[in-house]
Parts: structure tokens; sequence; C-alpha cells
């Protein structure tokens, strides 16, 4: 159901109508944010002395340092969590009953527990000169958790029949997951996979309550020693970088979504003979 | 044992600390998240483009910057007289609002097509059909995400602690620089948060039973 089956086809009065209150509510939200930058200007946090340190080298080094180990977390925490999740996976989904209730109570364990918690246990009780280390295996238990859910979801959602006709045709177990079943899931999983990976990201910022030196950390070591604490500018500088990182990987989740629903899973493929010539040649 | 024993009243008020962090920040993410999804399908221009941009900047800020944005910044700007519970809380709902925002719409799209027709066909407006029609019917299919939803909030909650709040992980925090082995306060904590999310699971299955429809 589309949004606009929810109400008529504006006639001549609803439309005035409309465009009062749409009218209102802009100005609502101008004043709304006029008010903030009053707010900003009345605090004195557009003088420019507080700006100055940005402009420095040294200050836009640490900057992008911080990107750089944000980005480093979250290139381990992605990698060894979907390593993780797929083992995890595969435990559940097992044949043997010890493999699928040692990887259910892992799943089921780090999926329940605050992320910050497991993390901090980990920073003082193992890594303790290493926070990063403490950061990324916390990201990958819980995320590995949660993506195996992901994938387990998948494959269950794999037709049958796509199981039963490679086992027909006389593939072993490891062969129906991996040619058969993990490629139909994955393609359907896709944006959800992409989606967990956007938290992975945003979760890589709390490297800085455990002192992580990421871009958070960074940021506001940066404000805090520098003239007239400049907290104000530094936010206005950070956190349009993290939602653009966000953003461009959520953009892509959004993006394979729509191309996959325009080529329906399942949908018979265009020219059948081309398919089989092709795989024929192969 | 001992790390319980010894220090109840601390896991108390943590314990006590992170419930009313929930229950508060649940409570006004709810209200706020089901206004903004009423925004981001109304016929009006402004307010959907509004709801957009609030579901998108929300959903793509990490929680810590919001924190971070709400104990360092928002004071700066005249919120001065806020505690740092109020200004968690701010944060906490705001986040949790644009993800519930997004449950419900999607909620609202699995109401089937005839249902909102009927309504308009009777010569109900807009505000009429989500309220009487639409809702109601979009509650059964968003209660599961919702409950999923609240239970994240609970364990984002621990991130309060980081910023001069009291609840569980402060205990956690508190406890480790006294010197208590760091694993045996992380399964306490543990089970704290355990109690938390089960609660919040039980009270979610209830209303799913109470509201299934046989059909």
């Amino acid at each position: 159901m589309s949004a606009n089956v929810l109400f008529d086809a504006p006639g001549p009065k609803a439309r005035t109508r409309n465009n009062i209150i749409g009218a209102v509510a802009s100005l609502a939200i101008l004043g709304l944010l006029y008010f903030v930058y009053r707010q900003l200007d009345a605090k004195g946090q557009f003088a420019s002395y507080l700006w100055q340190p940005f402009q420095y080298t040294e200050i836009q080094r640490r900057i992008g340092e911080g990107i750089l180990a944000t980005l480093k977390a979250f290139a381990l925490a992605s990698v060894l969590s979907l390593f993780l999740g797929a083992l995890l996976a595969a435990g559940r989904l097992s044949d043997h009953a010890p493999a699928r209730w040692v990887a259910s109570t892992i799943v089921e364990f780090f999926r329940a527990m605050p992320l910050l918690i497991m993390i901090f246990a980990l920073y003082v009780g193992v890594f303790t000169s290493t926070p990063l280390w403490a950061l990324v295996i916390g990201l990958t238990l819980y995320n590995g958790s949660v993506q195996a859910e992901i994938f387990r979801a998948g494959i269950n959602a794999v037709p049958k029949g796509q199981s039963e006709a490679a086992y027909a045709v006389g593939l072993r177990k490891t062969q129906v997951m991996v040619f058969v079943l993990l490629p139909q899931a994955v393609r359907a999983m896709l944006p959800s996979i992409i989606s967990q990976l956007v938290v992975t990201l945003k979760d890589t910022s709390l490297g800085f309550i455990i002192t992580y030196e990421e871009l958070l950390y960074n940021g506001r070591l940066i404000a805090a020693t520098s003239l007239g604490f400049p907290y104000v500018p530094l936010v206005m500088i950070i956190a349009p970088i993290y939602i653009l990182m966000c953003l461009a990987l959520s953009s892509l989740a959004t993006w394979i979504e729509r191309r996959g629903r325009r080529s329906p899973q399942g949908a018979p493929p265009a020219a059948p003979e081309a398919e089989a010539v092709a795989a024929a040649a192969e | 044992m001992n790390v319980l024993l010894d220090n109840f009243a601390l896991f108390r008020e943590g314990f006590l600390g992170t419930v009313e962090l929930t229950a508060l920040s649940g409570a006004i993410a709810l209200v706020l998240g089901v206004v903004i999804a009423a925004f981001r399908v109304s016929p009006v221009p402004p307010l959907r483009y509004f709801g957009a941009a609030w579901v998108t900047l929300l959903r793509n800020t990490p929680l810590t910057l919001l924190f971070f944005i709400a104990v360092l910044v928002l004071p700066r700007l005249g919120m001065n007289t806020w505690s740092f519970f109020q200004l968690a809380v701010l944060a906490l709902s705001c986040y949790t609002s644009a993800f519930i925002c997004e449950a419900v719409r999607s909620g609202i799209n699995t109401v089937s097509l005839g249902q909102a027709e009927a309504a308009r066909s009777l010569g109900m407006t807009f505000t009429q059909t989500l309220r009487l029609i639409i809702l109601p019917q979009a509650t059964r299919t968003v209660l599961p995400p919702i409950g999923s939803l609240l239970i994240a909030l609970a364990k984002n909650s621990a991130i309060a602690g980081g910023f001069s709040v009291f609840e569980l992980f402060s205990v956690q925090k508190t406890l480790s620089e006294q010197g208590y082995n760091i694993f045996l306060i992380f399964l306490w904590v543990a089970i704290a948060y355990l109690i938390i999310t089960f609660f919040i699971s039980a009270v979610f299955r209830f209303l799913e039973t109470r509201l299934a429809v046989a059909r």
C-alpha cells in the first residue's frame, strides 16, 4: 500500500488547506532552524577563534587519522563478523545436535548483551593496552551473531525444491550449501547484511568510551585542548563525516534492494536457451 | 556471588537507572515515532520532507555521537539547566524514534489496500483514516519489530553510562575500578540486562497473543 491511498486526490478546498498546513509547517521548521542559528550566534559559537584550530594542518591530520582508525576498526570488524556469522549459521543449521546447541547458545547470548558492556569487559579484562582489539572483538561477537541470524533466515527462505533437486543430482551436503543455498541466500539477504554493516560502522564510535583513538575520540581531544573548547564547531565537522559514511553504505543497501525488486527471485530467466549455451561453453 | 552481595545497593541503583532510562525514552520514542510516521505518509509535502530528513539523519548518526552532542554541546547552547539524565533521555528517544517511525511506516504498508479505500469512500479524512482504520490494524504487525526495538533501546541505554548517567554500565565501571574481577562483574551485569530484555519480550509476547485475530 503506497502512502497516497490514505487520502483522496485533493480537490480545490483540500489543496488550499494542505497549502496552509504546509506553509505553517515550513514556517515552524524554518523558525526552529532560525532559533538554533540565533542560539549558536548568541552563545558566540561563530566567533572566528573557535573555528581557527580547524585550519591547522596538524588538527586536520588528526581528524584524518581518526577517520582512518574508524575505518580500520570497521574493516576488521566487518570481515571478522561476516566470517563468524557464516560459521555460526553453519553451526545452527548443522545436522549434529551438539553443534546446533553450541552455536545457538553463542548467538542468543551475544545478541542479548549490550555491546558496550562486552567491549568494556574485553578492554579491562584482556586487551588492556590495545583498545582496538577490544573494540574489534566485541563488534565481531555481537555483529557476527546478528549476521548468523540473517544468513540462517536467508538459507531457510530458499525454496525447499532447490536443496532437494541438488541432493537428487548427487551433490554432497557441503556442496548443496556452498553451490546452491548460499549464493541464493546471500543474494536475497544482501540488503539486510549491508544494513547490519552500517550498524557495525556506527558502533565503532563506542571506541570513544574505551579510549580507542577513532574519529570521535580524536575530535574530543582536539576540542578539549583548543582555546575556548570548540565543541560546537567540532560536532559540525564530525557529524557530517559520520553521516556521510553511513549514508554511503545504506544507500548501497537500498540500491541493491531496488535492483533485487526489479528482477524478483524465482522469476524465469529471460532466455533459457542462451543461458544453457553459455553454461555449456564454460 | 560476593561481588553482587557486597555491592547490592550499587547494583540496585544501576538496575533502576537502566529501567528508568529505558522506560522513559521508550515512551517518548513511541509517541514521537508514530507522529513522525504520520508525517511521512501525510498529504502535506513539507511534513513529509521533515519526516524523511529526521529519519535519514538520525538513522545514520552513531548513538555515541548523539550522546556526545546532547551532553557536551547542548549545554553550551543554553540547555545548561538540563540534567545528564534528561539529556540522555533526549538522545535515546530521538534516536529510537527514527527506527520506530520506520517500523510503523512499514506496518502501515502491510494493512490491505481495501481498508484505506473503504475508509475514504465513507468520506473519512486522512487523520480519521489513519487513526481509526489503519493504525489499529497496523499495531498487530508492528508489535514484534517494536518489541525488538525496545530491547535494542534497553541495550543502547548502556552508552548513557559513558556520559555521566548512573546505570548498569556505570556499575561495571565503578566495580572494575575497585578491583573486582571484571568477568564476574560482567556476569552479573549481563544477568541484569537479561532480566530487562526478557521482561520486555514477555510483555510483547503477551500483547501479541492479546491482539491476535484468527482469520
